[in-house]
């Protein structure tokens, strides 16, 4: 099951944090069609949170067509983000790039710097991509 | 529908001092409301007197659609946590929570017990450590399925951790019960968390009060060299001022965008805003006195 985690300094809103944790593990996949969400109560006994907080960000996605409340029972995945060309290449990518980074870190560069250079290069390979 | 607390005109003296004056407040049903403040500022007072304890010295307040003095049964739907959990030293766990089950109608055994969890029930009040007598104190509220929570500093005396804890139990609480709630902190971060309204009173009236994403939305901060200050685009109000050197950092209320691009606006944060909203409004400039000739007679 998902699990939230807040950035309090990031200034992003409570309820926006919990949605994007969400849209991000559906476009994972590590949650699918028919995985359960946490409860309400669940999330609030664990971040201590407004629950109204959690319900907003559940009414979002639900909203979005992402997930299904049924009554009682919980919140369910109704819809994933996840293309279908990422799910059979999803594990060797992840080495990859985990190999990728290893060496990143080994050639001696903070996390700035390689998110730094990650967003560079994914922008001049997409624009590359597109044209 | 009426709201958990409606007050027109409210007002508190003690002997010659008003702890509060004029406070007009209408609290939205199901909010969480961080009523923020200086100490004595009015918190306690407001509290006390939406708990029934206190009767106004003007004006008037209603809690769920009554008045708590002259229809007292709607007491037994508001759970109050008064500041410091004060309860009976010598009596037990057990006793404690025994003596809210046979006075209240509504007393809900299961949830009283999540809270209490281990706390072993033979243990005399007077030997819990601060946590464990808060969660007894919040047990004791929670127990009976309140539809408003009153909360008056529950965090002073606590550690982080005992803190945190009486914070996921509390919001667990408003999970199942749906309960609005009130919390008075003067700390901020401690309330920062889970309030979604807030209520920031000073020297005993109400200075701010709304919605917390709005408040933060209507709020900017304005940075950029200094110049004699205007009228600026998109600002109704400037909170506070500040100067260092060239470098002039306003926080304002604004309208609409800030277009003027000498200008760098960033958000602000929860606290920043209450605190510059706490300051004294405005330094009053200094007048130098009055020149007078000095006149010689004779």
């Amino acid at each position: 099951m998902i699990e939230f985690h807040l950035d309090p300094r990031s200034g992003v809103a409570t309820y926006l944090q919990i949605v994007q944790q969400v849209k991000e593990a559906l476009r994972l996949g590590t949650i699918s069609v028919g995985d359960q969400l946490p409860t309400v109560r669940e999330v609030v006994a664990d971040l201590a949170i407004n629950p109204n907080t959690v319900a907003k960000a559940y009414r979002d996605l639900e909203r979005a067509g992402l997930v299904v409340a049924r009554q009682g029972r919980g919140t369910f995945v109704a819809s994933t983000l996840a293309p279908a060309t990422l799910l059979p290449h999803y594990e060797a990518l992840r080495i990859e790039l985990e190999h990728w980074l290893d060496a990143a870190v080994g050639a001696g560069l903070d996390e700035e710097s390689i998110r730094a250079l990650i967003s560079a290069t994914l922008r001049e390979t997409l624009a590359r991509w597109v044209a | 529908m009426t709201s958990p607390i409606d007050s027109r005109g409210l007002g508190k003296r003690f002997h010659r001092d008003w702890a509060l004056r004029d406070c007009t407040l209408t609290i939205p049903e199901g909010a969480i409301v961080g009523l923020a403040g200086a100490n004595a500022a009015g918190k306690s007072a407001l509290l006390s007197l939406a708990a029934g304890l206190l009767a106004p010295s003007e004006g008037s307040i209603e809690v769920l659609g009554r008045d708590p003095l002259r229809e007292p049964s709607v007491l037994a739907e508001v759970g109050y946590v008064a500041q410091g959990a004060p309860l009976y030293r010598s009596f037990t766990v057990a006793e404690t929570t025994e003596f809210a089950r046979r006075t209240n109608p509504c007393w809900d055994e299961e949830l009283a017990a999540d809270v209490l969890k281990l706390i072993a029930p033979r243990t005399k009040v007077g030997s819990l450590s601060a946590g464990e007598r808060a969660r007894l104190a919040l047990a004791l509220a929670l127990g009976k399925r309140p539809k408003l929570m009153l909360l008056d500093e529950p965090f002073a005396g606590l550690d982080p951790l005992a803190g945190r804890e009486f914070l996921q139990l509390l919001m667990d609480g408003v999970a199942e019960t749906a309960a609005t709630v009130v919390i008075a902190s003067h700390v901020i971060a401690d309330i920062e968390r889970v309030c979604d309204h807030i209520v920031l009173l000073t020297g005993g009236g109400v200075r701010l009060e709304g919605n917390v994403e709005e408040l933060l939305e209507s709020h900017r901060i304005l940075m950029g060299p200094r110049r004699p200050l205007g009228s600026i685009r998109g600002v109704r109000s400037i909170v506070r001022e500040r100067h260092s050197g060239r470098q002039l950092t306003l926080l304002v209320h604004g309208y609409g965008p800030i277009l003027d691009p000498s200008w760098t606006v960033e958000r602000v944060g929860l606290e920043e805003l209450l605190l510059a909203y706490m300051a004294p409004e405005r330094m009053p400039v200094p007048v130098p006195p009055e020149r007078l000739p000095l006149r010689w007679h004779g």
